[in-house]
């Protein structure tokens, strides 16, 4: 009886305003993540670029990429290192 | 020296041209000096929207190209003396204009008028950055629907990286209703998600299709509620603060009954 009730005055009627805005959000951070090769390549260089201040990387095998799920997007970075420099200390305290 | 806005939306049928008709006509009854200036090469409907359609002797590739003086394509509006518009080419396409030379147009436009409105094709091709080439300030119109909001979200996007900051955004074809059931997103969500600042609120009214009908826009019937929006909108653009218009609507019988079971 309730249950018929409930019906006739429209509450079975889901919530179509939050569907619209979940989806849209999350279509958007995909979107939004969409960061051109050139991009990209210019935050792969930078990376080496400070990471070799303290270590040697394998530029070759290094891998770089936006890692998209229902909830988030994540940078991921795969970066072999070839070496450790043993001079890092005495070139951070040049440098400060 | 005037300036210079492009409308523009993304997905198609959103209300650019509506919009663009509306608004100069309304900163035109007020007393400014407009011009409309439709981009949409192939696909002119300005014209139409405008009751203008009669009057077209050349057209904006007519200018950039050189066939005739910018002064004798420039249309005269048929209510106000003061508001112009430059129609769009119908048998060209879209690469017949290049960005260089919407900067050169709009240029020349602004030293003649206090407003220079362009009403922007659909899509982020050619069309696109012809329209916003000229441009120093924009209007993004959406409707309360995901695809039209995504898409919204990309031309800001695209503007920011063609230096346009800062655009607003015109919420058109809100259904007060459907956004009071649940059924539609609102305006605070909309904004929240485009985060940008909102301009106007516009409500779907079967008045609009009349107007365009006729050729007459919305803002001349003072019964219209989009007309009333519209006029709001104008008022913003020229720097006045204006409250956004009420959209509530009465209680329904069955609202008042499901009120009364205890649903709400
Ligand atoms: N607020 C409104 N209420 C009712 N109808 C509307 C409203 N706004 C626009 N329309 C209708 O929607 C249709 C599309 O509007 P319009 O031509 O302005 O969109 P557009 O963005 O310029 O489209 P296009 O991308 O094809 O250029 C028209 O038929 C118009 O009458
Ligand atoms: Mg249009």
């Amino acid at each position: 009886m309730w249950e018929f009730i409930f019906r006739v005055l429209g509450r079975d009627n889901s919530n179509s305003r939050k569907h619209a805005k979940e989806r849209l959000r999350l279509v958007l951070v995909h979107d939004r993540a969409s960061i051109s090769p050139y991009l990209m390549n210019r935050l792969k260089e930078d990376l080496i670029e400070v990471i070799s201040n303290y270590m040697i990387v394998d530029e070759d095998e290094m891998e770089l990429h936006l890692n998209q799920n229902d909830r988030e997007v994540t940078l991921v970075a795969n970066i072999p290192i070839k070496q450790i420099r043993r001079d890092y200390m005495e070139r951070s305290q040049i440098s400060s | 020296m005037g300036d210079t806005i492009v409308v523009t939306s993304g997905k198609g049928g959103v209300g650019k041209t509506t919009t663009t008709a509306n608004l100069g006509t309304a900163l035109a009854f007020a007393g400014f000096r407009v011009v409309l200036v439709d981009t949409d090469i192939g696909l002119r409907n300005l014209d139409v929207v405008m009751g203008l359609e009669n009057r077209i002797v050349y057209d904006i590739v007519d200018v950039t190209s050189g066939n005739c003086r910018l002064k004798q394509a420039l249309i005269k509006d048929k209510r106000f003396d003061s508001l112009y518009l430059l129609p769009a080419a119908q048998t060209k396409d879209k690469t017949s204009v290049s960005p260089e030379e919407m900067r050169y147009l709009c240029e020349d436009l602004k030293e003649d008028f206090d407003y220079v409105l362009i009403d922007c094709p659909a899509g982020i091709e050619q069309g696109f950055y012809n329209a916003i080439a000229g441009a120093n300030k924009a209007i993004v119109v959406t409707t309360p629907e995901v695809s039209a909001v995504r898409d919204a979200d990309r031309i800001i996007g695209l503007l920011e990286s063609a230096e346009l900051r800062n655009p607003t955004l015109i919420i058109n074809r809100i259904r007060p209703r459907m956004v009071k059931h649940g059924d539609m997103m609102d305006i605070d969500d909309i904004v929240d998600i485009l985060a940008i600042d909102l301009i106007g609120v516009i409500p779907e009214d079967e008045k609009i299709i009349v107007s365009t009908n006729k050729g007459e826009p919305a803002v001349m019937d003072s019964l219209s509620q989009a007309g009333e929006a519209y006029r709001r909108i104008a008022r913003r653009i020229k720097g006045e603060e204006v409250p956004l218009m009420n959209l509530d609507v009465p209680n329904s019988i069955m609202d008042k009954l499901k009120n009364l079971v205890g649903m709400y």
